[in-house]
């Protein structure tokens, strides 16, 4: 699915991502974590293509497709997925208008037409239940006066409608409390499949609780430093990351 | 919003030029440039109109000639050489038209061009539809089922002729022509324009609309356009106009009266699609416009305005909320590109006890474009209270452009309530990021993040008018980004 080899990427000449590697297959689960300032969100937006840094190094590729020289939009149309950490507000347009014109433009990227408007209603009524999503909350604007709760649970909503082939979950769980937390988490095991994948950036063991990773990667000064399965993440849990600091400087 | 066809609007946003800069070629019968006495007189003559509308011509040019060309708005350009103007000029044909048949065929090919067709007005739009096409109209639709209701939509030119006692009784009692500079010119040279009277107590069965279009190289349009709605009734009035593209400027000083008596309303939407000037600034429209309504007691006039043409507009649709509890609306998106200047705003004059205004101004900036909006409103000493809520939101797109607020407040009455709400904001790239990363392509972004922006605007526009409104902001920002 995706595999990335030594990438290294600078923003403003400082450097962030010194060699990075990562290989993800479809129906994996990949968590990455690190201390503050390791690189997790830089490594989110590079693969998205975010514009403002610079990669300098390294090979990205989509299910065999190179994709570093791609657009952003190009990247989404291909099935790349981020959700934010910090969603951003668009006043006037609802959830449903941004939706509705963000599954239609990768359609058309895609030679298609437009979604009929009865399959995708029914496509919208069937996974605002599953994420446990009112009515109403569809036809306010796109995150503006959501509560950090609402603006996750809009991303994992929007993630469900475009049934990405890699979703990056970026600090998903930061602002949840713990009942937001589960019916995300139970969303986004409702979507897993043997044909995607998922990759889950966190601070925190608690949403791999909920979300269970069949590999852990810590992340730290721009590179991958220990990979380990879903215990490791205990590990860091009960110890923090000083450990590995010391384990690599040793 | 349910016609938002999606691939029609990228096509048109891949269209880089003017999309209506086009030029007919239609024969014309144009004045020499220039303007005095005589030339005022010969336009009355042309029109054959009745002698007290001539003296009101030429008073009106006395009166212009001993103003001055005002220049308090925020706005810069090369004064108008009203010598070098042509003051007349209209399409050589037969002067009555029965049907549309007799309508020239190349006039009628432009319409299809604009995507305005007769044909199809007729058919699908439930509009009335006066064209005005280089100062004299040619064809009037749907004359006959308004005739019905006592219902009078007619050429100015016309009225005057046919509804001299109407006309004579409102002209210039909502905007003198000692008004203004341009009020004064309009008032001395109009050469068109359109009349409407709803009689007591009707409610105008449909919207009434009139496509305003500039042609023939050189010449200066000066529409004349006067509302009266009797008392309790009602009319919704459309406006909207595009002009071929052209390498030089082009004076328009239009002039608009709206007078709603006891218990009327006045609804009156303004698309305004003019050539802007390409993205070197040369060329564009200069649009010079007065606009205003006289609104009697519980009477009430919505004016909403969608701009994104002309190279200098310079606009202030206004009310005069004289009669008691009368209420006054003003619904404004300004799009400026380029090197367009807009200075646009209202005037709400409360002198009523228990009048209202609602002011809703959006502008939206880009390329090295410079928008303004200026308002008044002004509660007089007898308007016991008069209550006003302003809104004036600015959206930047780039580093380059400028977006300005003049508010002016005058209070007199110590009932009264006044609110002011202005923000300024800027399409940030984390947004167009967001959006690109759920792959909608930034123009695409741009569009949907403006729409989002002008809602409150556009919701107040007729359904038919709504989505061409949406297409022309697509339109006129086309290439601000990148």
């Amino acid at each position: 699915m995706l595999k990335i080899e030594n990438l290294q990427a600078s923003v403003d000449n400082k450097s962030i991502l010194k060699g990075l590697n990562l290989n993800v297959k479809s129906g994996e689960v990949h968590a990455i974590m690190g201390p503050n300032g390791a690189g997790k969100s830089t490594l989110a937006n590079i693969i998205a293509g975010k514009e403002e840094y610079d990669v300098t190094n390294g090979t990205m590729e989509l299910n065999g497709e190179d994709i570093s020289e791609l657009s952003p939009e190009e990247r989404a149309h291909n099935g790349v997925f981020l959700s934010f950490q910090y969603p951003v507000e668009i006043p006037g347009v609802s959830v449903t208008n941004f939706i509705k014109t963000s599954i239609n433009e990768t359609r058309k990227a895609k030679g298609l037409n437009d979604m009929p408007a009865k399959d995708m209603l029914k496509m919208i009524r069937e996974k605002s239940e599953l994420l446990e999503i009112d009515r109403k909350f569809l036809s306010r604007s796109l995150n503006e006066g959501f509560s950090g709760g609402e603006k996750k649970r809009n991303e994992i909503f929007q993630m469900a409608m475009l049934e990405p082939k890699l979703a990056i979950l970026d600090e998903t769980d930061s602002g949840l409390d713990i009942d937001a937390l589960r019916i995300v988490a139970n969303g986004v095991n409702k979507l897993k499949s043997k044909d995607n994948a998922v990759i889950v950036i966190t601070h925190y063991q608690r949403l791999l609780d909920y979300i269970v990773p069949d590999f852990v990667h810590v992340l730290h000064d721009g590179k991958i430093v220990k990979t380990g399965d879903a215990s490791l993440a205990l590990e860091l849990e009960a110890k923090g990351y000083d450990w590995i600091k010391e384990e690599i400087s040793a | 919003m349910s016609k938002y066809t999606e691939d029609d609007l990228r096509e048109e946003l891949e269209t880089k030029e003017y999309e209506y800069g086009f030029y007919t070629d239609i024969e014309s019968e144009t004045f020499a440039k220039g303007l005095n006495e005589d030339v005022v007189r010969a336009i009355s003559k042309k029109k054959n109109e009745p002698e007290w509308m001539t003296e009101w011509r030429l008073k009106a040019f006395e009166v212009w000639s001993k103003m001055e060309e005002p220049e308090w708005a925020n706005v810069t350009y090369k004064k108008p050489e009203f010598q070098e103007i042509a003051y007349y000029s209209a399409p050589k044909q037969k002067p009555k038209l029965n049907s549309i048949d007799e309508v020239d065929p190349d006039l009628l090919a432009t319409f299809e061009k604009l995507g305005i067709s007769l044909e199809e007005q007729k058919r699908l739009a439930n509009v009335a539809v006066d064209i005005v096409v280089d100062s004299v109209s040619v064809a009037t639709t749907f004359k006959k089922t308004l005739g019905e209701k006592g219902i009078i939509f007619m050429p100015i030119s016309e009225a005057i002729q046919e509804h001299p006692e109407l006309v004579r009784k409102h002209l210039g009692t909502v905007v003198p022509p000692s008004d203004n500079f341009y009020a004064a010119l309009n008032s001395a040279v109009f050469s068109d324009g359109s009349f409407c009277y709803i009689p007591k107590g009707v409610k105008c069965p449909m919207e009434l609309s009139t496509y305003f279009r500039i042609n023939e190289g050189g010449t200066g349009q000066f529409e004349r356009t006067l509302v009266v709605a009797d008392e309790g009734s009602f009319v919704s009035y459309l406006e909207g106009c595009t002009a071929p593209s052209r390498d030089e400027n082009q004076l328009h000083a239009a002039v608009v009266e709206l007078i709603a008596m006891d218990d009327a309303e006045i609804k009156y939407s303004t698309v305004q699609n003019w050539f802007p000037g390409n993205s070197e600034g040369k060329g564009g429209v200069y649009n010079f416009v007065t606009k205003r309504g006289l609104c009697e007691t519980n009477a009430k006039i919505s004016w909403t305005q969608v701009e994104t043409g002309s190279a200098i507009t310079w606009k202030y649709p206004s009310c005069i909320l004289k009669g008691n509890n009368s209420v006054g609306e003003f619904y404004s998106i300004a799009v400026t590109n380029n090197f367009q200047q807009a200075d646009t705003g209202t005037k709400m004059i409360h002198l009523g006890k228990n009048t209202k205004s609602t002011i809703i101004s959006k502008g939206i900036s880009a390329g090295k474009s410079q928008n303004s909006y200026r308002g008044l409103v002004q509660i007089s000493s007898r308007a016991e209270n008069a209550r006003n809520f302003s809104q004036c939101d600015s959206l930047l797109m780039g580093n380059k452009c400028g977006a300005h607020t003049f508010p002016y407040i005058e209070v007199k009455n110590k009932s009264a309530q006044v609110e002011h709400e202005a923000t300024t904001s800027k399409i940030g790239e984390d947004q167009l990021f967001y959006c690109n990363q759920r792959g909608i392509d930034t123009e695409k972004a741009i569009a949907l993040i403006v729409n989002g922006f002008s809602k409150e605007v556009l919701n107040k526009l007729p359904m038919e008018f709504a989505v061409e409104a949406q297409k022309l902001l697509e339109i006129s920002l086309e290439g601000s980004v990148g």
